[in-house]
């Protein structure tokens, strides 16, 4: 097990470098004299060209990448133009609000998501495993905002049951606090609820397809017993993979929901970023996002192999 | 071919799909026969007029804008994003793909590489960050969503080559003395169309997504030019009085995209053997 953890935790380095030289590379398509663009056309020359020294654009790219590199790889992710504030503090401030919406409808996805799928998979070719294949799929093919627009008009608009905007204060007990989230936190899961749904459904089918599980029924054992502890602790394992790396994406799907609900995390400060073109900001938030993303996987990939058993023994044995 | 419409008849899912996306592309081919008004006309007396009013069965925007004429024209951009989005991520992903693949070794290696840090980023986020650098605007916008989509293209073909590639009649055709150029197109190609047929399918609804998504961020196609993203974009600030405005191209994205997704399973169902059995 621990080579497989060592030799997983290598492979990020590479990754890590290229995300590094792609989110570098990004600064590099803005057309024309990039400092000129993020400074803004108001900018005094010697603004410019101070800023172009500081960070090295005034050298070849390939020094400028390392000096990117070296930058970044101790802390330092670049001054924000509209805060005129440290990008790393600002993203770190927001970050709680982000995380927070992400877990939580990342929670209402798999509550709803395994069960469904579990139901749809003894129901099979059933009105209920077409109910729900349907409802998973509209799941996938549901814009996000959209479906945070909807849920705004039925429940705060026209029921008037849940708030449609902000965070709540923690001042007025924490009810106030989830009420704010439960409908962002719906619309920015059902993607990933629609995804769980459909994968436990197929995983289910093929374990219950399986002849330890015929085993089991011709041994006369409870349906029951069967389903729960003989194919769903199977079914459950490749089901945890697809469950964690939801995460990543709804940390990035969070942009679109924070910007109709408008909540204060990372989502919104990237869309104020780029409606004001502050570069430094937005080029800070995406190398954010996509290490966070990295990392998760790589959570997720060492967990797997925890719990899955042909992995872990497939290393002991060497 | 016989067997494959056979099949394709006979798949409730892909027929279903194939029937959504022909009514999108005919509404996209014929829209200004199809469209009630100009996509730009103005109607002040009807000015976020409800359903039904004033002759508008979609009901107008708060220019006075016929819905209904709007998504017609709006369901061009989508289709066309589609089109050229997936073709981009498609043809680039596939070669990368291929050459990852069949020759695998260093030049494998380091493809893979760029790939996963590329897989790295969430999807949309990339496509946000790259529309924000580059401008909004629909090129762009098709540009943007074709790179993000690449590197997943380039995996799956990688996948599927590496499959094709320990067959026999590869191994027969490089004993015969094909060259590597013979052996890719003549049999590595043919043999990944399936597969590259099932993800074109499913990242349409992927593409018609991340347009609406940029658009409804001000990134993608610009006014007064109609695309749903951008329809929604604006509805957001009227969603107590026009509730409407968000309603239908909010259902036009997502008939569209499970149209594209049902089409897809569809096709994973008739033209991947392992999963017909």
């Amino acid at each position: 097990m621990r080579k497989y953890l060592i030799k997983r935790s290598l492979q990020i380095i590479p990754t890590l470098f290229f995300v590094l030289f792609i989110t570098f590379f990004l600064m590099k398509l803005i057309p024309g004299d990039p400092a000129m663009v993020i400074l803004g056309p108001e900018a005094r020359a010697e603004d410019v060209l101070k800023f172009k020294q500081q960070l090295g654009l005034d050298k070849p790219v390939l020094i400028q990448f390392l000096m990117y590199l070296k930058r970044v790889l101790t802390g330092d992710f670049g001054k924000s133009l509209i805060y005129k504030q440290d990008v790393l503090s600002l993203i770190i401030e927001r970050f709680p609000t982000t995380l927070t919406l992400s877990v939580l409808a990342l929670f209402i996805a798999t509550v709803v998501g395994i069960p469904a799928g579990i139901l749809s998979a003894i129901k099979h070719n059933t009105f209920w495993d077409l109910l729900i294949t349907v409802l998973a799929l509209i799941g996938i093919s549901i814009p996000i905002f959209w479906f945070g627009m909807v849920l705004i008009i039925v429940f705060a608009l026209k029921l008037g049951w849940l708030p449609s905007v902000g965070l709540g204060n923690l001042e007025n007990g924490l009810w106030d606090v989830i009420k704010h989230l439960i409908l962002p936190s719906f619309a920015l899961g059902i993607l990933s609820m629609g995804t769980i749904t459909r994968f436990t459904r197929s995983s289910m089918l093929e374990v219950l397809r399986q002849d330890y599980i015929r085993t089991a029924y011709a041994k006369g054992l409870r349906k029951r017993l069967i389903i729960y502890r003989h194919a769903l602790r199977n079914a459950l394992v490749p089901i945890v993979t697809v469950i964690g790396l939801q995460l990543g994406n709804l940390l990035a799907g969070a942009v679109l929901t924070e910007t109709v609900f408008a909540l204060p995390g990372l989502g919104k400060l990237m869309v104020d970023a780029i409606m004001r073109r502050d570069f430094m900001l937005v080029q800070g938030e995406v190398l954010f996002v996509a290490i966070i993303y990295i990392f998760v996987n790589l959570a997720v990939d060492i967990f797997y192999a925890l719990i899955n058993p042909k992995i872990r023994l497939s290393y002991e044995r060497g | 071919m016989k067997s494959f419409l056979r099949r394709f008849v006979k798949s409730k899912s892909a027929v279903a799909g194939f029937l959504i996306i022909s009514i999108n592309i005919i509404f996209a081919l014929f829209a200004p026969y199809i469209a009630t008004h100009q996509f730009d006309d103005m109607d002040f007396m009807y000015i976020l007029a409800k359903p039904g009013e004033g002759g508008h069965i979609f009901g107008t925007d708060d220019f006075g804008r016929d819905i209904f004429t709007r998504l017609v024209y709006g369901s061009r951009i989508s289709l066309l994003v589609g089109v050229i989005s997936v073709g981009i991520g498609a043809f680039i992903g596939s070669i990368l793909g291929i050459i990852a693949g069949y020759f695998e070794g260093f030049l494998g290696a380091l493809i893979m590489r760029f790939n996963d840090a590329l897989l790295s980023f969430p999807y949309v986020l990339l496509a946000i960050a790259m529309m924000a650098v580059l401008g909004p605007g629909l090129f762009n916008a098709m540009i943007a969503i074709g790179i993000v989509m690449i590197p997943s293209f380039a995996r799956v073909i990688r996948s599927a080559v590496l499959n094709i590639k320990e067959e026999t009649f590869v191994t027969a055709a490089k004993v015969l003395g094909a060259s590597n150029m013979r052996v890719i197109f003549s049999h590595i190609l043919p043999n990944i169309v399936p597969s590259l047929i099932i993800y074109s399918s499913l990242n349409f609804s992927g593409a018609v997504i991340s347009e609406a998504t940029l658009s409804f961020l001000g990134l993608g196609i610009q006014p007064p030019t109609p695309s749903w993203g951008s329809m929604l974009s604006e509805a957001k600030d009227f969603l107590q009085v026009a509730p409407h405005m968000a309603i239908f191209p909010g259902l036009a994205i997502l008939i569209t995209c499970v149209g594209f997704n049902l089409l897809g399973d569809g096709l994973r169902d008739i033209l991947d053997p392992r999963l017909r059995k």
